[in-house]
């Protein structure tokens, strides 16, 4: 973990309520794809934290999307704000433990560390595919991003309008050698991913209300088939094999 | 040269700062942010003689300048932390410990007391009477005189370590409460805890805690705890007391000191900023100059003096 000042860069809006945003700053504490980092907002009592989308020695794109007033605030702020950033937080996928085949899984804005995560197994020599859900076509971001990286991108979305109808857990079965997958993504859509009969193993990433984000509050406590653990520090991303509901 | 040291109940600090229960684990998170030797002492995690999972999410909300925690005392339990812990304490940090304990009746608080006994680094048992009472329907033990006085009473005779009662803020005359653990032999006082609210989350109508309640602390929490400080020290003028409630920098915990307080509990804006507690430590010295006092310790109980 490091405290460290970042330097708002630019901000891109990308759908009517998610952001892309590049912080300059010192990016040597992150060390996974599906780490997170906490901004410190001012007249915010707590950080917000944010996963990591990705990253460079320069520094990170976040991609926000704005929830309540925090995140509202936050994609507003004007070029060349500086702000307080811890970094460097929790475990992030391993990579090393997704058999080849595994396949990422993004719902809404848990698309973005698979960014960074998709362009770290293709520097790998690996080539995942992605499926990415969203409620609408008017939803959906950063296909044209994955894309590029040389990811290949199917989509399911709520209403048909982009991709297959329906949700990413239909276009899954739809692949039936899948059988690990790498997700991030709304409870629910986990949960009906972490429920398919044809997944033997996965890594999945979890949200929390969280104080601290470093693992010193016990606030963020889930509980899991190896016990009590904090989704901050032990986490974000769990092994199929531990999770509870 | 500014003397930053400061004593509690015969225990030496080299300064008043420590980071407060349940903001600092058992100090592991922190290892890496700062070497804790900077520091006066820490208090550890609210410890239970069982394993506790705590309540169930969400457990935490914010709120303005501050937070509410409904953590529910999750911790290993005294086994595990004697087991595992306190090597691990011994190890990493060389000043004296606190170790918070919690009991849901008198005898599991005399039982956790006893338990710390051969733990030669704890120093000081901080005893936690904000716990419901299983004996008396869930009640707070820090609720009213006559629990606070038992409790007192239990732990004085489980232990030869001074004990400070951790007092709630949750009550119509805290100086009352005060005054029945200091009758029973408390060698000290730790004030304030966190009080209690809540939230509604407005998407669904209900309250955002599972809990439903929780405790406030941070910035929000200050000036009721340099209240009750102040209270609290015309009370019982002799009982050391550590002021807690919302201090985030050298010129709070200044003011803790001078409503009556010998030492200073740091803790949610541990959570806020990891290096809470050594930026407070550093800017100490000049905060001293900048009030004339080249001993810390002078400035304990100074706002009463004077009038
Ligand atoms: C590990 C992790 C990674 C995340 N990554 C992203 C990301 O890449 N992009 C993104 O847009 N969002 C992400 N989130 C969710 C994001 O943290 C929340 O949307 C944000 O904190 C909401 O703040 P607010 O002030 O806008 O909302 P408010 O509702 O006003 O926030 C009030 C409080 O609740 C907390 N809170 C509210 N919603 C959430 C939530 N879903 N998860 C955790 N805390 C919450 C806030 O942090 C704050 O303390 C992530 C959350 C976690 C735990
Ligand atoms: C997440 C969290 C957990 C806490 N756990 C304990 C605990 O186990 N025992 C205890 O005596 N106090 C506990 N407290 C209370 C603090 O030690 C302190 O008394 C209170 O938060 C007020 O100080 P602050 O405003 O500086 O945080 C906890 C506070 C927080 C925020
Ligand atoms: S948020 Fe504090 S331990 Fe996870």
């Amino acid at each position: 973990m490091k405290q460290g000042i970042f330097t708002l860069e630019r901000t891109r809006q990308l759908t009517g309520d998610v952001w892309e945003l590049r912080l300059s700053g010192d990016t040597s504490a992150v060390t996974a794809p599906g780490q997170f980092v906490n901004i410190e907002l001012p007249g915010k009592f707590l950080r917000r934290p944010i996963s990591v989308c990705d990253w460079d020695q320069e520094g990170l794109t976040l991609l926000v999307k704005e929830a309540g007033e925090g995140t509202k605030e936050l994609v507003r702020l004007p070029a060349g704000t500086e702000l307080n950033v811890l970094s460097g937080l929790g475990n992030g996928f391993d990579i090393a433990a997704a058999p080849e085949g595994a396949v990422l899984v993004g719902g809404g804005i848990g698309a973005a560390p698979l960014c960074g995560l998709a362009r770290r197994m293709l520097a790998a020599g690996r080539r995942p595919a992605l499926i990415l859900g969203f409620r609408s076509r008017e939803d959906a971001f950063y296909l044209e991003e994955f894309a590029a990286l040389g990811v290949d991108v199917l989509t399911a979305t709520e209403d048909g309008t982009l991709g297959a109808r329906g949700f990413v857990t239909d276009v899954l079965k739809t692949l039936p050698g899948c059988t690990c997958v790498l997700a991030c993504g709304p409870t629910p859509m986990l949960r009906a991913v972490h429920a398919l009969p044809q997944l033997t193993g996965g890594q999945f990433s979890f949200e929390a209300r969280m104080a601290c984000g470093f693992g010193a509050c016990v606030g963020c406590t889930i509980e899991t088939r190896a016990g009590l653990r904090r989704v901050c520090k032990d986490g974000p991303v769990f092994r199929k094999e531990d999770i509870l509901w | 040269m500014v003397d930053l040291s400061v004593h509690l109940a015969g225990v030496t600090l080299k300064n008043p700062i420590i980071p407060a229960s349940g903001t600092f684990g058992y100090g592991r998170e922190f290892a890496d942010t700062y070497d804790l030797d900077i520091l006066g002492a820490f208090s550890w995690k609210g410890t239970t003689r069982d394993p506790r999972p705590g309540n169930p999410q969400p457990r935490i909300a914010e709120t303005a300048s501050g937070m509410l925690n409904a953590v529910g005392l999750q911790n290993p339990g005294m086994e595990a932390v004697l087991r595992e812990e306190v090597p691990w304490i011994a190890e990493h940090f060389h000043g004296p410990v606190i170790a918070n304990v919690c009991g849901f009746s008198l005898e599991e608080y005399a039982e956790n007391c006893r338990a710390l006994e051969d733990a030669e680094q704890v120093k000081i048992l901080e005893v936690n009477i904000s716990c419901p009472n299983v004996h008396a329907g869930g009640k707070n033990f820090g609720s009213d005189p006559k629990s606070a006085a038992a409790v007192t009473r239990a732990v004085r005779a489980a232990t030869k370590k001074p004990v400070f009662l951790k007092l709630s803020p949750n009550v119509t005359d805290i100086a009352e409460i005060a005054r029945a653990c200091a009758d029973e032999g408390a060698d000290g006082l730790c004030l304030i805890n966190t009080l209690l609210g809540m939230r509604i989350d407005l998407n669904t109508k209900r309250p955002l805690l599972a809990n439903r309640t929780g405790g406030l602390s941070g910035p929000a929490v200050f000036p009721v705890a340099v209240r009750m400080v102040w209270d609290v020290y015309e009370a019982v003028p002799k009982l050391p007391i550590i002021g807690c409630g919302g201090v985030d920098s050298a010129g709070a915990a200044a003011e803790m000191l001078l409503a009556g307080a010998s030492a200073v509990e740091v803790g949610a804006a541990n959570l806020r900023d990891p290096w809470a507690c050594k930026t407070i430590i550093e800017d100490l010295p000049g905060v001293c100059q900048r009030l004339g006092v080249d001993k810390i310790s002078d400035l304990t109980g100074g706002a009463h003096h004077g009038e």
